[in-house]
């Protein structure tokens, strides 16, 4: 599966492999993998269970390595950064957005955004600058001091998508962002992410079961047994 | 310090098990401070000795007396500077419970042996006038709040007096005080002469004789010399430093020291599984939150940082408090009412305590924040 290769391709991800051994079984997840994410696109990565669509997420992401081939984002070979820089890359470029939220239920919404900027050389007031104003974009300014408990499952993956950009990523990796929501709730999720995408130029790959989820991205592509193609698997 | 709010929220994801734990670090830390001043208390004799003073005795013990007619002997030995003697009264002050020690001495020469002990003038020359007086430690007239002019009465038990009734009455001329926090102000001293000549019995003897020698280099010499004036006579004598003397007291209940190690070492060692094992737990609970931070882009050191510093954290705080309380209870002075006179908690352990307690964290979350360093992420999200 290729893209159309030009200097606007952000993700390029090339004849990667991704082999798991549990005990004495190996499982190939991905196998010679090709896949270009132009700059500023939408793409929704579909396929059943056990496809391995998470997994090409983690590889994105920086948070695994691939056995074999390459992954460049934005011009940066992951294969070539080490534990920490990787981890710094990570906090520069990318914002991850999970399917369960995964805020920390200790801190409230705001406190929950300010923690990638932890990373950074801002001030206190600067963080709270910054998380107030992503916060905003989401729509939860009213909710900033509320714990995540008391915060429904549609404001919770908004605090996440605020928590994801608030250090104006170039990525956003989105793992089944709706999965854990009501159709309404994940509209308005889909819809805010579709506004990142369009008005704030986000470059976003979602994994998704959800043809509906889908169908809101500009270009969907599907993995099945760690082969990627363009048409749903039959 | 910017990750401290994060590190403090984490304290209260389970108040109660933090607030245990913290309970059973606070509670091992005032056990420290209490063994800390016990040993204090019985090494006091020891660290504070003179190293100029020799204490004789009678060679089989303590308890047997000496004759008064030895000071001269052992005055014109060489290397003696001066001498004089002093007995074991062992009266009741209204109870038993009351302890502490009272002991006839020769005033001029006993504060000139003991410069320690801090009288005032005007009382020092009323002591010198008086023979019913006595003084009296600060902290024994604190406790049984006398005051100069007071009377006071203590029962015979060993010394009868030779008339009336077995209780021997003192006049209170003085209070003296330490020139510091180690030397012990529970004794209560007075004249010998009034004490031999009230006595029904034991006249012409003394309990033991202290000795400065002109040369504390020469100690062990003059020591040695005293013995060899005595030996073979019906009284031998036993001579050796104030501090040896004070230790071999001391160790007739037991080494100290050891004793104390002891128990601290299988305190510590509890408490360090005990914390160990919630920052263990605490860790693992949030396996996936550990891995969200490192997906986020906190490094590996980062997190190890954060989970030594929770557990720093309870262990400071735990700790904190607990020798914060031990130096308040401890403050209040002796528990036993009299058996541990210098009883204080002493700045270097309670320094050595403060670090003890940073250990305790350091050690406690290492395990743990090893894990939370080497989590992959990948598996950490895969348990969500």
């Amino acid at each position: 599966m290729s893209g159309d290769g030009n200097n606007q391709v952000l993700v390029n991800v090339r004849q990667v492999e991704k082999v798991f051994t549990r005990g004495s079984e190996t499982v190939h997840v991905l196998q010679g993998l090709e896949l270009q994410v132009r700059r500023g696109e939408f793409l929704a990565l579909m396929g059943p269970s056990g496809s391995g669509k998470s997994t090409l997420l983690n590889l994105i992401g920086g948070l695994d390595r691939p056995t074999r081939g390459a992954v460049e984002v934005a011009g940066d070979d992951l294969a070539h950064l080490g534990d920490t820089r990787l981890a710094a890359w990570r906090a520069r470029h990318v914002g991850f957005i999970f399917q369960l939220y995964n805020l920390l239920p200790v801190l409230t919404a705001e406190r929950n955004v300010e923690l990638p900027l932890l990373l950074t050389h801002l001030n206190r007031a600067q963080r709270r600058q910054h998380a107030a104003a992503a916060l905003q974009v989401v729509g939860l300014s009213h909710r900033s001091r509320h714990y995540p408990r008391q915060l429904s499952g549609g404001e919770q993956q908004r605090v996440g998508i605020a928590r994801a950009i608030v250090t104006d990523p170039t990525l956003l990796l989105c793992d089944e962002p709706t999965g854990d929501l009501d159709r309404q709730s994940g509209d308005g999720i889909l819809t805010l992410l579709q506004a990142l995408n369009r008005e704030h130029g986000k470059t976003i790959v979602m994994v998704t079961h959800d043809p509906h989820a889908s169908a809101r991205a500009s270009r969907t592509v599907y993995l099945d047994k760690g082969q990627l193609s363009l048409a749903p698997p039959p | 310090m910017k990750y401290f709010p994060l590190i403090w929220s984490n304290l209260g994801r389970r108040k109660l098990r933090t607030v245990l734990t913290m309970l059973s670090i606070l509670v091992a830390f005032i056990l420290y401070g209490y063994l800390a001043a016990i040993r204090q208390a019985f090494n006091a004799g020891v660290s504070v000795a003179g190293k100029d003073r020799l204490i004789v005795r009678h060679k089989v013990s303590l308890i047997q007396p000496l004759p008064q007619s030895y000071k001269q002997r052992i005055a014109s030995i060489a290397g003696v500077a001066e001498t004089t003697y002093s007995s074991w009264f062992g009266g009741i002050y209204q109870d038993k419970k009351n302890f502490f020690g009272q002991i006839p001495v020769v005033p001029e020469e006993f504060l000139s042996l003991y410069p320690e002990l801090v009288l005032p003038k005007e009382q020092r020359a009323a002591w010198l006038a008086t023979r019913t007086g006595a003084i009296a430690g600060r902290t024994t007239a604190k406790r049984f709040g006398w005051k100069i002019g007071d009377k006071i009465p203590l029962q015979a038990t060993i010394w009868q007096p030779k008339k009336g009734a077995p209780t021997w009455t003192f006049d209170l001329v003085g209070i003296y005080d330490g020139i510091d926090d180690s030397t012990d102000t529970s004794n209560f001293y007075f004249r010998h002469d009034y004490f031999d000549e009230m006595r029904s019995i034991g006249e012409g003897q003394v309990g033991w004789y202290v000795v400065r020698v002109k040369d504390p280099n020469h100690a062990v010499e003059v020591a040695a010399a005293i013995d060899a004036e005595f030996a073979n006579s019906n009284a031998e004598t036993k001579a050796e430093t104030e501090g040896a003397f004070v230790q071999a007291f001391a160790k007739q209940m037991g080494d100290i020291g050891t004793i104390t190690v002891a128990i601290l070492a299988a305190v510590f060692f509890t408490i360090l599984l005990v914390a160990g094992n919630t920052m263990a737990q605490s860790v693992r609970e949030r396996t996936e939150e550990l891995g969200v931070l490192k997906a986020l882009g906190f490094t590996n050191r980062t997190v190890l940082g954060l989970v030594l510093g929770e557990s720093c954290l309870v262990a400071l705080l735990g700790g904190g408090i607990g020798l914060l309380l031990a130096s308040l209870l401890i403050s209040r002075g002796d528990p036993t009412r009299g058996a541990l006179p210098i009883f204080f908690f002493p700045t270097w352990d309670l320094l050595v305590g403060v670090l003890l307690t940073l250990g305790l964290g350091l050690v406690a979350g290492a395990f743990p924040a090893w894990q939370g360093m080497r989590l992959r992420i990948g598996d950490a999200l895969r348990r969500t």
